[in-house]
């Protein structure tokens, strides 16, 4: 392991630190209340770190062309007829702390069909597959940051968790961001579902301020005349201390 | 500041959206992302498997993990190495597998040198934000030793980032069970 070897090493894109997670908004990990936490939530709290490969680089994924229906889930997976259910349109921004949109960042997103059923091998709820619906979604910010899906409003659908727990309507987001720092996984919920504030997985974020933020708001500036509401989910990624040194050669 | 987009699990259909062809799609990814490596790409080439077990010693067979790496170099995007994938556990054994290369040491921005390690982001039902850790190679103690975020573990602690050797004829192969709770809980950062 010698220096040389990196000598003239680029400083890495973003490479300062990042504002630190406020895990006052951030879901609880060990939840009485969500059976799944029980034996899956650590012990230790995080540990604190200083920079690590996270901070300073992460996948990008500007050069994937996603195809012309990735962000379509009503005719991703059609054959023969589209998919059931009520059309929406879900969109949004994403930007950082600092208000600096994220653009060219991968969003993928998976949900339930009408009926809240997946397609996937291991659920095997009672209502029935789509045929014309996978709920498998995704697509490139564009250089302003924002993103758009059209597709079919998820059913709430019943999970084990003792009791008789729903969870509310929700869409599964993926987003990577610049470094692997601002990586998120999170759901979108719907405005004036009341499914919401009895779920135990949404209720894993005790400040409803927070929780809130998950709530895709009914947007009928985006909705299209005979075809589909739209609903609004902005989200914001972490954001970075204002030094940053880009493009700088380390070690020099 | 703009407050940051709580997490929420990635529950037990994350495959949908992130690896559809463990799902039983055919739409959307239809790489093997978690291969890495191609025959030619430069560097040494590794397997890495392991397991996740739960807090009562199950194994987690609902996961979705995602690497990210330095290339052989050290670096990152210098080449046509991704630094990036994504494996499955296996849904009925809980087993999960890559195929990468070794990765090099990385500056880090205070000039200090990080040893070849490789970061891990576990996703799953259960799970509320992903957890991060860091898993190091069993062969190079002394750069083992002089990493800033390794050393500063105690002992009992650092061993659980450290891979195993395992015995394989046609790859260097690398054995790293993750464990959510108990005596060998992994350690887990907040990253
Ligand atoms: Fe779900």
């Amino acid at each position: 392991m010698t220096l040389e070897l990196l000598e003239g090493h680029p400083v890495h894109r973003l490479a300062s630190r990042y504002y630190d997670r406020d895990l006052r908004i951030q879901p609880v990990r060990h939840d009485p209340l969500y059976a799944s936490t029980l034996l899956r939530s650590p012990t230790h709290p995080p540990l604190a770190v200083g920079e690590t490969i996270a901070d300073l680089s992460g996948p990008v994924f500007g050069h994937l062309k996603p195809g012309p229906l990735d962000n379509d889930l009503i005719g991703n997976f059609a054959s023969g007829g589209l998919a059931l259910g009520e059309r929406i349109i879900i969109h949004g921004t994403v930007q950082d702390q600092n208000g600096r949109p994220v653009p060219e960042t991968l969003i993928e997103i998976w949900q339930a069909n009408a009926g809240g059923r997946y397609r996937h091998v291991r659920d095997g709820y009672l209502a029935p597959l789509d045929p014309n619906f996978s709920g498998c979604g995704r697509c490139l910010t564009d250089r302003d940051g924002r993103y758009t899906f059209k597709t079919i409003r998820p059913g709430p659908y019943p999970f084990k968790n003792g009791g008789c727990a729903w969870r509310p309507s929700h869409i599964h987001f993926s987003v990577f961001g610049a470094t692997f720092t601002q990586r998120l996984v999170t759901q979108a919920y719907f405005e004036g579902d009341p499914l919401i504030p009895l779920c135990p997985i949404a209720n894993t974020i005790k400040d409803p301020r927070a929780l809130r933020t998950l709530v895709a708001t009914l947007d009928m500036s985006a909705a299209i005349e005979f075809d589909a509401l739209a609903y609004r989910f902005d989200i914001v990624l972490r954001g970075r201390h204002a030094t940053f040194f880009e493009n700088r050669t380390e070690g020099v | 500041m703009l407050p940051e987009t709580p997490a929420q699990t990635a529950g037990p259909y994350v495959h949908i959206g992130t690896f559809p062809y463990a799902a039983g799609l055919t739409i959307g990814w239809n790489a093997r992302l978690h291969e890495l490596v191609r025959d030619k790409e430069p560097g040494e080439h590794i397997e890495i498997n392991g397991m996740i077990y739960d807090g009562g010693n199950a194994p987690v067979t609902d996961a979705m993990i995602e690497l990210w790496q330095a290339d052989t170099n050290g670096g990152f995007h210098r080449s046509s190495f991704p630094g990036w994938g994504r494996a499955v556990s296996d849904f009925t054994t809980g087993e999960w597998t890559f195929r990468t290369v070794r990765p090099g040491p990385v500056l880090r921005r205070d000039g200090s040198v990080m040893a070849p390690h490789i970061m891990l982001a576990i996703f799953a039902r259960g799970v509320n934000g992903h957890l991060s850790t860091l898993m190091y190679f069993p062969d190079d103690p002394d750069a083992n030793s002089r990493d800033p975020i390794l050393s500063a573990l105690e002992p009992a602690r650092r061993v659980t980032l450290v891979a195993k050797r395992q015995p394989n004829a046609e790859i260097h192969s690398y054995r790293f069970d993750i464990f959510l709770q108990g005596d060998s809980e992994t350690v887990f950062f907040n990253i």
